[in-house]
């Protein structure tokens, strides 16, 4: 008699189904490992001035340094090695992604459950706040946060923060209230258990699938929305420059020709953002309970 | 006896899906007359519902009907191109669904549903085709048909959406109707009725039926004959009166004693131990040894369907004393 | 139905003054009120002068009232960098930014529907794959960079097209406007594409989804079980099913293709409501991004009113519900 494969197994395997999705996740894994490791294997440290000359600036990609460093991708208009500064820059977008997505998810989550399970006036005036706020697109809205508040990673961070967190609110909610009319949870109360136990225990691993989904999405777009603002001038600042920021500042050259300024960083931050994607994508398909048949 | 409406042989359904393949309909056959009801009964599972659908050509992959032929008049179904089959569905074959809420499309209004499945196989004009769409509604008893054709399917209760469904399969004058268990989503009290109208309906214009439930009760008052399912094959065939009084597979006798009956209150109710087996990679042998009291060593055997008086077919290795 | 359409007018009416009070304080209570709205440049004497002239010395409920009053007639201050006024200024470049936007919906729309459609109907072709591909592609791929490579590759590499700018423009209806001459589309092609790419893959994907989820439910096999054609069984009972959403998607994104519309036209130079915020924002033009901020308010709320209106038009079942409510 064969064991039935746990739910996590079987999940693996509709995972593994797809040959582009383990692609995406064996780039997204590669992506990861060079931001962690980024001060341990770039060539250069870009940041460090007394590493720079000058007279390295704007070479192509495959020139010598003067020093006998080889850039790979060529070198911008300070010098600075274009990998080396990839390498950093990917920490940094990565950063601003994942930690305004995970903050924006707690949040959320925490408000959605608890509009859920209490109900009433807090729930009337939690969604009302949410509705207003998913009806203007993030980018304005990080817009006019930004253009209060200034540059600066923590700024940003917090920018992003407030765009997400309606949008997990609002499905967090939505899925907690088809699990609290549900028979198990009338159960639930009449065996008088405590509220917090109730939600813990059973509303919110049942929230958690869709969650994820859209999590895994929302770190992708939280990590484009950045280097879109980062790109405008209003995101992070020069001296901590994520992918967007070394994109604009060889915008200038594309047109005279040394296009692998923007050129590079650019390839970089759509390799991120596509290898989440095709991840995420597979996991919606995989977990979606309406497409299976 | 007039030369059958409908005659099946050996039709064989299967499903090749990741994990096997799953045998739905295996070695089915059966024929209907015109103005007759059979009834082809089983539980969830048996393969009655794709048996249906098989008829009709609405097997979707990785489902495909492998074998057999399906003979509607003298042609064979199967062999018909694609837009030749679709002349046949909803025109000389017609098909009630289970669930009205869902047959309907919620978009669209009442009568432009009808009037599609009238044009999609006539030239008629539209007035026309809406004269006829408010007769059959009047036919199956919805008062003032000419209001209720420019409602939408959500504004109508689940018996009356049945009906509209039902008029649409009478709008093209079908040979063959077949009514994939109507009446379960149904109340008790308007099931009656609509098995009453379906039978009268089916007497006078000489339309084959087929009624495909799970409910021996239903098919009693219903069918001339019984084709019974288990796990996509027929386990017996007869007339109602010859099947119901004298069945011959053990598991015919379960479903007939697993139904309450009135003289038996206070009784335990009975049923048939175990479980539908899993169709998928179905091991060889009759399909119901696991259930049966009668099983043996014999069994492990495929039975095939033996005939031991006119109009009977059984498949077991130990039917019921014949 | 008219009960329904008070009401939201009414909801709409609020969100707008809670937008007002949101906007006033975060110019006037975060950061310096002065630096907000005085010319940075001023001297004291002038800087006292502003300041009495627009209350700013009086309590901050007072200042509110004042601002909505000023708003209410359509004074929203003076732009420092220009010297006219905020509202004229981002009027004037309203016709560029709607053309854009419109432009880039158009695309999105005619193309994306009939490929959605083709990539649900057959998911398995390499059509079907490919689309979908496209469609990730395009939804996750920041704007700006797709931009940029449009850019680089029309304009720098190939020549065909301009790199930035609008073309030369004509008069319709009053406005300003540049598609009706070769030139002027030649300069909206590569703006309007860029902003397109995202609401194209959205829709694509959308249409898909509902197709798919469509063709599995029953009303689908009934209709094929009448006889109905391919194409009318595609055409009409599944378009009609997954057009509400759809249409419901492509109105209230509109409202987010234009906020789009900011990055695209930073890119290419477009004179429009976009580029003008973002060149405020450089330069602390605040009066501007007040008075963008509000517009934009405005219209969204706008938008989202007569998204509103339109799908409970479309279903059937809704509209049910909103004569009984």
């Amino acid at each position: 008699m064969q064991r039935e494969p746990t739910p996590l197994q079987r999940i693996a395997a509709d995972f593994g189904e797809s040959k582009l999705a383990l692609a995406g996740l064996a780039l997204l894994t590669l992506i990861l490992f060079v931001a962690l490791f980024a001060p341990l294997i770039a060539p250069q440290n870009p940041y460090d001035l007394a590493q720079l000359d000058v007279l390295d600036s704007r070479l192509p990609p495959g020139s010598k340094a003067g020093n006998g460093l080889t850039f790979w991708l060529g070198s911008d208009d300070q010098g600075r090695d274009i990998l080396s500064g990839i390498f950093y820059g990917l920490r940094i977008s990565l950063l601003v992604g994942v930690a305004s997505t995970t903050c924006a998810v707690i949040i959320g989550l925490t408000l959605g459950l608890a509009a859920a399970y209490v109900g009433g006036r807090t729930e009337g005036f939690i969604m009302r706040a949410v509705d207003v706020q998913l009806s203007f697109p993030a980018i304005l809205i990080a817009l006019i946060l930004l253009a209060l508040l200034g540059q600066g990673i923590g700024k940003t961070i917090f920018a992003l923060i407030m765009v997400q967190w309606a949008y997990y609110a609002r499905t967090v909610r939505a899925t907690a209230l088809i699990e609290r009319s549900k028979e198990y949870i009338e159960a639930a109360r009449g065996l008088a258990l405590p509220p917090a136990r109730i939600v813990l225990r059973h509303l919110l691993p049942n929230c958690l699938p869709p969650l994820m989904v859209v999590a895994t999405v929302q770190v992708a777009a939280a990590i484009a929305l950045e280097a879109t603002l980062s790109y405008l001038g209003i995101g992070v600042p020069i001296t901590e420059p994520s992918l967007g920021l070394l994109i604009k500042n060889g915008f200038d050259y594309l047109l005279s020709g040394k296009y692998w300024i923007s050129f590079f960083p650019g390839i970089a931050l759509v390799l991120t953002i596509v290898s989440i994607n095709l991840v995420a994508d597979q996991l919606r398909d995989v977990l979606n309970p309406r497409l299976q048949k | 006896m007039s030369p059958p409406t409908l005659r099946v042989e050996n039709l064989r359904t299967h499903f090749f899906t990741r994990r096997g393949v799953v045998k739905a309909v295996e070695d089915v056959s059966f024929s209907v007359e015109p103005g007759k009801v059979l009834g082809l009964v089983g539980e969830s599972g048996s393969g009655k519902s794709m048996t249906g659908f098989s008829i009709m050509g609405l097997i979707d992959p990785p489902g495909r009907v492998v074998g057999g032929r399906i003979l509607l008049g003298g042609t064979d179904l199967r062999s018909l191109a694609p837009e030749d089959m679709r002349r046949v569905r909803g025109n000389r074959i017609a098909m009630i669904f289970q669930d009205p809420m869902m047959t309907l499309n919620p978009v669209l209004r009442i009568d432009t549903q009808m009037i599609e499945a009238i044009q999609a196989h006539a030239d008629v004009s539209r007035g026309a085709a809406l004269e006829r769409a408010r007769d059959a509604l009047a036919r199956v008893g919805i008062a003032s048909p000419e209001e209720r054709l420019y409602a939408y399917p959500h504004q109508f209760s689940g018996g009356m959406r049945q009906r509209i469904a039902i008029a649409i399969a009478l709008l093209n004058r079908p040979d063959l109707i077949i009514a994939d268990e109507p009446t379960t989503a149904l109340d008790v009290t308007i099931q009656g009725q609509i098995l009453f109208e379906m039978q009268q309906l089916a007497r006078e214009s000489g339309t084959a039926l087929i009624w495909i439930t799970h409910d021996l009760s239903v098919i009693a008052g219903l069918a001339d004959d019984i084709s019974v399912m288990y796990a996509g094959r027929i386990v017996e065939q007869g007339s109602v009166d010859q099947v119901l009084d004298a069945p011959l597979h053990p598991y015919t006798q379960g479903l007939i004693a697993s139904v309450p009956g009135r003289g038996r209150r206070g009784e335990p109710l009975r049923q048939i131990p175990g479980m539908t087996p899993s169709l998928l990679d179905l091991a060889p042998g009759c399909a119901f040894r696991e259930r049966c009291a009668r099983a043996d060593s014999a069994c492990a055997e495929d039975p095939a369907l033996s005939r031991p008086a006119a109009g009977r077919q059984v498949r077991c290795f130990h039917p019921l004393i014949a | 139905m008219a009960a329904f359409i008070i009401r939201r007018l009414l909801q709409s009416v609020l969100v707008l003054a809670f937008m007002s009070l949101l906007v006033f304080v975060g110019v006037y209570a975060i950061g310096n009120p002065v630096d907000i709205l005085i010319n940075p440049q001023a001297d004291q004497a002038e800087i006292a002068r502003v300041i009495a002239a627009l209350g700013l010395d009086q309590p901050l409920w007072q200042q509110y009232l004042i601002f909505l009053k000023q708003a209410l007639s359509g004074d929203l201050g003076k732009s420092f960098v220009y010297d006219i006024p905020a509202i004229q200024l981002i009027l004037e470049r309203m016709p560029a930014t709607l053309e854009l936007a419109l432009a880039a919906t158009g695309i999105a729309v005619l193309l994306g529907i009939p490929l959605g459609l083709w990539a649900g109907l057959a998911p398995d072709s390499w059509a079907g794959k490919l689309i979908m591909a496209g469609s990730i592609l395009g939804f996750s791929l920041p704007t700006f960079w797709v931009g940029l490579m449009l850019i680089m590759l029309f304009a720098v590499e190939l020549g065909w097209l301009p790199s930035s700018g609008r073309g030369p423009t004509a008069m319709l209806l009053g406005v300003p406007v540049s598609f009706l001459s070769w030139e002027g589309i030649r300069h909206l092609i590569l703006p309007a594409t860029n902003l397109a790419l995202f609401k194209l893959s959205l829709i694509i994907r959308l249409t898909r989804a509902g197709t798919r989820e469509a063709l599995l439910q029953d009303y689908v096999k009934f209709a094929r079980a009448k006889g109905l054609t391919n194409a009318r069984v595609v055409g009409v009972h599944v378009a009609k099913n997954i057009m509400i959403p759809i249409v419901t998607v492509i109105g209230l994104e509109f409202g987010s293709v234009i906020a789009f519309a900011i990055v695209t036209e930073s890119i290419f130079a477009w004179p429009g409501m976009g580029k003008l915020i973002i060149d405020s924002i450089n330069v602390l033009d605040r009066p501007v991004i007040v008075a963008y901020l509000l517009v934009i308010v405005g219209l969204f709320i706008l938008i989202n009113l007569a998204v509103d209106i339109l799908y409970s038009l479309l279903d059937p079942r809704l509209r049910l519900v909103a004569a009984a409510g």
